[in-house]
């Protein structure tokens, strides 16, 4: 049998929307098992289409991620037959925890980080497709990127516009006492790897989107 | 409307488009304001009251069709004037949520709005209903409207499309596009038409599109659930009358130990008792336009709307 601190392995840690978290052993390093949970609500082949894809399609974006030098988890195993993933363990907190606490040049650096991040990966080619302040995990400052499964490839400035419409709302939402704030920090970063013309134009885009998205006319 | 919530009338005239047509924007304002002035007297002598003992008018300013919208208001304005009463500025889509929270006793719910006009996830947090999920490009009300009305059917048309799907026999796969807790319908339209067209009954292609709109739409909710930790859903807005919706929500409800509220009939559909009990909340709050400050804004956002009355 086998424990982490006072935990017996496998431990449940995290229920997230469409997947279970549990903390694991895997040949003697501490590990994580991302499981689809199957979803009552959607018929069972649409359901079992979706889990499979995204599980196999997740495993490829974190490699392609990684290969661009953007820190994500490392994928130990794909098992098909339970839509789950197995990839290593990073200890930290997400950053919508992490920027609630830390100090406003603290919260100022860890969003620049991140836009520098995305767009190294928007450069690459990649979209994360779920970008959230949850879905960045911060290791002692060190930002990964996690949950990629909605991700996906393209030089669109349409789908990094979505990208950054998500980010952005995130934002909004949970921390909008300094949105403004932590939102143009990031854009800083963001801009400091494609260069203010290419990041006005997927901001420019995002707006688009949004608005787009706003109060539809009937008719 | 009363002050504690209490419908004393709701007299209702609706307008109606021709199969296969959409909602005229002139001929559904030419019809309210044909029908205003009956269906006011007969809202009031529903409630056995006379104009004299109205405190306050709701003006419904947006979001919506200008033409309409300014019909509405130039009855709300004069109502204001020669009464002297307050007018009281109301958000259509506010009054979605607050009919919805007073009839089903939702506290502090996740909203789900779908309606013709509007596919949105929101939670209130300070001082505003903030947006979590929406539509990236068509409602899932605009969905079936447009699909209806390339097979000729009157908007709006779910419960026609809902009625269809009782006699489906198979599912057919359909574009299912999540992004974040976003949904977009577009591409699921196109397929779905397409495959209509490629000689597919009517009655599997309306099945697998309410299917899979649906499942996307609760699939978003539930990220947003997870996402905000709240313990109610409510679903409100016309398309809350869809019966597959409200199986799927319960569903992701009773997953995350939620309950899920769903608005029912006759408040799914836009009604005047929305726009008085909001105004009612408003009023208590302090909430007054001027006449000459009380412009229609067919484009207003709800998450805009600063929501004093809610703490």
């Amino acid at each position: 049998m086998t424990f982490h601190g006072e935990r017996e392995l496998p431990a449940l840690i995290y229920t997230g929307a469409e997947a279970k978290i549990y903390l694991q052993e895997w040949f003697g390093e501490l590990a994580i098992r991302k499981h689809r949970i199957p979803k009552s609500y959607r018929v069972p082949m649409l359901d079992d289409n979706i889990r499979h894809l995204r599980t196999s399609h997740e495993a490829t974006m974190l490699r392609e991620a990684r290969k661009l030098g953007v820190s994500v988890p490392t994928v130990q195993h794909i098992d098909q037959d339970s839509s789950s993933l197995i990839m290593d363990y990073i200890a930290g907190r997400t950053l919508k925890d992490e920027l609630h606490v830390v100090s406003k040049s603290e919260r100022r650096a860890r969003c620049r980080a991140l836009g520098e991040l995305l767009a190294i990966m928007h450069l690459g080619g990649i979209v994360h497709g779920d970008i959230t302040l949850s879905n960045v995990i911060s290791q002692r400052g060190k930002l990964f990127i996690i949950d990629f499964g909605l991700g996906g490839f393209s030089k669109e400035s349409e789908a990094m516009g979505v990208d950054l419409l998500l980010l952005n709302r995130s934002m909004r939402s949970t921390h909008y006492l300094f949105h403004a704030e932590l939102f143009k920090s990031f854009i800083e970063g963001y801009s400091r790897v494609v260069g203010l013309t290419s990041s006005a134009e997927v901001v420019e885009k995002m707006r688009e989107v949004e608005r787009r998205g706003r109060y539809f006319e009937r008719g | 409307m009363d002050e504690s919530g209490l419908i004393l009338s709701d007299i209702r005239d609706v307008y109606k488009s021709e199969a296969g047509s959409g909602i005229h924007p002139r001929e559904a304002a030419e019809h309210h304001s044909e029908v205003a002035a009956k269906v006011l007297l007969e809202a009031l002598e529903h409630a056995n009251i006379s104009a004299r003992d109205l405190k306050g008018v709701a003006i419904a300013l947006g979001p919506g069709l200008g033409p309409c919208l300014r019909v509405g208001a130039t009855v709300a304005r004069s109502l204001s004037s020669y009464l002297r009463i307050p007018l009281i500025p109301v958000n259509h889509a506010i009054g979605h949520i607050e009919i919805g929270n007073l009839t089903t006793g939702a506290k502090d719910p996740l909203v789900v709005l779908v309606s013709g006009g509007h596919t949105a996830i929101a939670a209130f947090s300070g001082g505003r209903w903030r947006i979590f999920g929406e539509t990236e490009d068509i409602t899932i009300g605009n969905l079936f409207d447009m699909f209806a009305r390339e097979i000729n059917l009157p908007s709006p048309a779910g419960p026609q499309i809902e009625k269809l799907t009782q006699n489906a026999s198979k599912f057919i796969p359909l574009p299912y596009v999540v992004k974040g807790n976003d949904v977009s319908y577009s591409g699921l339209l196109t397929a779905a038409l397409a495959k209509l067209r490629s000689g597919e009954r009517l009655e599997d292609v309306c099945y697998s599109m309410q299917e899979v709109s649906c499942s996307m739409l609760a699939e978003a909710v539930e990220r947003s659930l997870a996402y905000t930790g709240k313990k109610e859903i409510l679903l409100t807005g016309g398309v809350a009358a869809n019966r597959s919706l409200k199986d799927k929500l319960e569903k992701v409800a009773a997953i995350h130990d939620a309950v899920c509220y769903t608005v029912k009939s006759p408040f799914t559909g836009d009604n005047g008792a929305q726009i008085a009990w909001t105004g009612v909340l408003a009023l208590k709050a302090g909430l007054v336009v001027q006449v000459e400050n009380s412009h229609v804004r067919p484009r207003w956002r709800l998450e805009d709307v600063d929501i004093p009355w809610r703490t």
